[in-house]
């Protein structure tokens, strides 16, 4: 095996392509054949205008991989944000090179966010990006201390054209300690963007995530847990709703260290036109992590000719007493029912919809914060 | 009235009506009857408009509009409803969105006003009260895992909150035992009225026995080789279809 390569954009042969087995469906290189310039810095952002305004006041903006705002001295106690000049390597720089380009480029170096025990919290983490043809990395870490329990809605959300964001979020939920992360990620079709998330899980703690995302000319999301097992629980969820000619790329990796820990994993999407999804989804499970039950549903739809879905299940299990299944399905909306609902009067496109949200919405009734659910469901409606 | 002259219909390659014409003027339920493979419900769905199903040659009047240049959904809102021999379960929709949603849509095609979901609510109260229907089943993802005889109810349910003006029921007796039968069949007769065309599409008399018809045709080959009142139907039933295979061949 090959040493792990440390990604330098000015050099190209360092940017992973299709010949790199876990980006074999998202060929960065053919997209990215340079460094773009820094992306400029923006003046200050109106502050609480992201998709998840209504849900919190507390608010931490970064934009162009800076951070532009944050709700400081309005912040609810239990939460801190701090900056530290993070000279440490991320955890998983091998695993994830854009993660660890991050790292090594962010311009400010690392912002921590605390979650205290104590009362339940939500805050809302909005990645800005506005450029044009030029660059930005940022470099964010998460720490949900033991007993604490956190809600973080995070949108990604992006204006101008072409740029390239990178970033990497660093995650830990300590023991006893719960969080439910809800991401939607909105760009420009010709943006270039990877977000690398690396999950440290203790025992007895829970993880809840649910990635809504609508494409660019490459999108890749990446979570990467290490799950302790012990009583803890993750479940990882996606959902993709593309058109056009956009891509996105749902990569992820649970690795079961201890036993008795659980996963829950359920991604389904919709391509249209010449879109591109991409699902590989890789659990795994460690010598002695005994009772650990995990299941993996991947189930998308391709509405038109020319969309294409890649997907690649994984189950890699060396512990013996295990439940582990997953399941995978690609197909198209059913033209009996269609036909049934425009007999009923419906329009064919407003059938279509209708179908098709039927489809991914088990996806969003799976959020527990109810504001979040809503605001995920309204998302969902209006791309389809 | 329905006017259909001359109609061809292809299903594939395969020609299934062969020049089928019939009349039914406002007010009557005209059956029509026919062994398996006659194009019985080739007829329901050339009528509705199924993708597969078009028309070769002939001619479809409803109401003054030529039915065959309309998409299914808008032969809908023109009044067109085809009860299904085997309704469609659609996960994820809930039986009471699904049919809001049919009737805004025919409401909206028609430049008339929505009805709101507190009306609507009322509605679908009163209708599936008179069809005995367990309300909590309109919560339910529409037909999904419902019985055979709970799908039928839930066509006729949906028939009553439309309130279509052609009624077309392909071989709505299929899977339905006795009560369920009953049910159905009043269901039907409730909705019988002087502006209101219904076909009633069936290979046994048994459903004309609730459902009577004001005229009896016989569909062999894919054209009508017979018409009568509903004496005919009862002389099918002893004779069968014999005599008219050989007349079609």
């Amino acid at each position: 095996m090959n040493a792990p390569v440390r990604i330098d954009l000015k050099t190209v042969e360092t940017i992973p392509s299709r010949r790199t087995e876990a980006w074999k469906y998202s060929d960065l290189r053919r997209w990215l054949r340079d460094e773009p310039p820094l992306s400029p810095a923006l003046p200050e952002g109106e502050p609480n205008a992201g998709p998840f305004k209504a849900l919190t006041r507390n608010e931490v903006l970064i934009a162009n991989g800076r951070l532009n705002w944050w709700s400081e001295g309005e912040m609810e106690p239990g939460i801190e944000v701090s900056r530290h000049a993070g000279p440490d390597a991320p955890r998983m720089a091998d695993e994830m090179p854009m993660g660890a380009l991050a790292a090594a480029k962010a311009l400010e170096g690392v912002y921590i966010i605390s979650f205290k025990a104590g009362a339940p919290r939500t805050l809302a983490l909005r990645l800005l990006s506005d450029a044009v043809k030029t660059g930005h990395h940022a470099r964010i870490g998460v720490v949900v201390e033991a007993g604490a329990h956190a809600t973080l809605l995070e949108s990604h959300e992006g204006w101008g054209e072409a740029y390239l964001s990178n970033t990497l979020l660093e995650i830990t939920v300590e023991k006893g300690a719960t969080l439910e992360r809800v991401v939607l990620v909105d760009e420009p079709h010709d943006a270039i963007s990877v977000a690398s998330v690396e999950v440290r899980l203790s025992k007895q703690a829970a993880y809840h995530q649910t990635i809504a995302a609508s494409g660019a000319k490459l999108q890749r999301l990446e979570t990467r847990i290490a799950h302790a097992g012990e009583g803890a629980t993750v479940r990882m969820d996606g959902l993709y709703a593309l058109s056009g000619d956009r891509h996105t790329d749902l990569t992820s990796v649970v690795d079961h260290l201890g036993p008795d820990g659980l996963t829950s994993q359920l991604t389904k999407g919709v391509v249209r036109d010449t879109a591109r999804g991409v699902f590989q989804g890789k659990i795994i499970v460690e010598r002695g992590a005994d009772g650990t039950d995990a299941r993996m549903g991947h189930h998308a739809l391709i509405l038109g000719e020319r969309g294409e879905i890649d997907a690649k299940p994984e189950l890699i299990i060396y512990a013996d007493d295990v439940q582990c299944a997953h399941g995978n399905t690609v197909g198209n909306l059913d033209e009996s029912a269609l036909f049934y609902m425009q007999q009923r009067g419906i329009p064919a496109e407003e059938a279509r919809a209708l179908l098709t949200q039927a489809f991914l919405i088990e996806v969003v009734d799976r959020i527990a914060h109810e504001g979040a659910r809503e605001v995920a469901r309204t998302w969902l409606t209006e791309r389809l | 009235m329905l006017s259909i002259s001359n109609l061809h219909v292809s299903v594939g390659d395969k020609p299934i009506l062969k020049g089928l014409t019939l009349d039914v003027p406002a007010g009557e339920v005209h059956a029509i009857m026919g062994p398996n493979g006659a194009g019985k419900s080739t007829l329901g769905y050339a009528l509705s408009g199924r993708p597969g199903y078009e028309a070769t040659e002939g001619a479809v009047a409803w109401k003054g509009d030529d039915l065959l240049t309309l998409d299914p959904a808008e032969r809908a809102a023109k009044g067109v409803f085809l009860s299904f021999q085997y309704p469609l379960e659609i996960p994820g929709v809930p039986a009471m969105t699904f049919i809001r949603t049919a009737l805004n849509a025919q409401k909206r095609a028609r430049g008339e006003e929505e009805v709101s979901a507190p009306a609507f609510l009322k509605l679908v109260k009163a209708a599936s009260a008179a069809l005995k229907m367990d309300f909590d089943m309109l919560k339910r993802p529409l037909n999904v895992g419902f019985s055979g005889g709970e799908k039928k109810r839930m066509e006729i349910l949906q028939m009553a909150l439309l309130e279509p003006s052609l009624l077309i029921l392909d071989e709505t007796d299929s899977g339905l035992d006795i009560d369920a039968l009953r049910i159905v069949a009043d269901g039907v007769n409730a909705m019988r009225s002087p502006e209101r065309s219904m076909l009633v599409i069936t290979h046994y008399q048994r459903l004309l026995d609730y459902i009577k018809p004001d005229r009896v045709h016989v569909l062999v080959g894919g054209r009508i080789v017979a018409s009568g009142g509903p004496e005919l139907a009862h002389a099918l039933e002893a004779d069968g279809y014999d005599q008219y295979m050989v007349q079609a061949a």
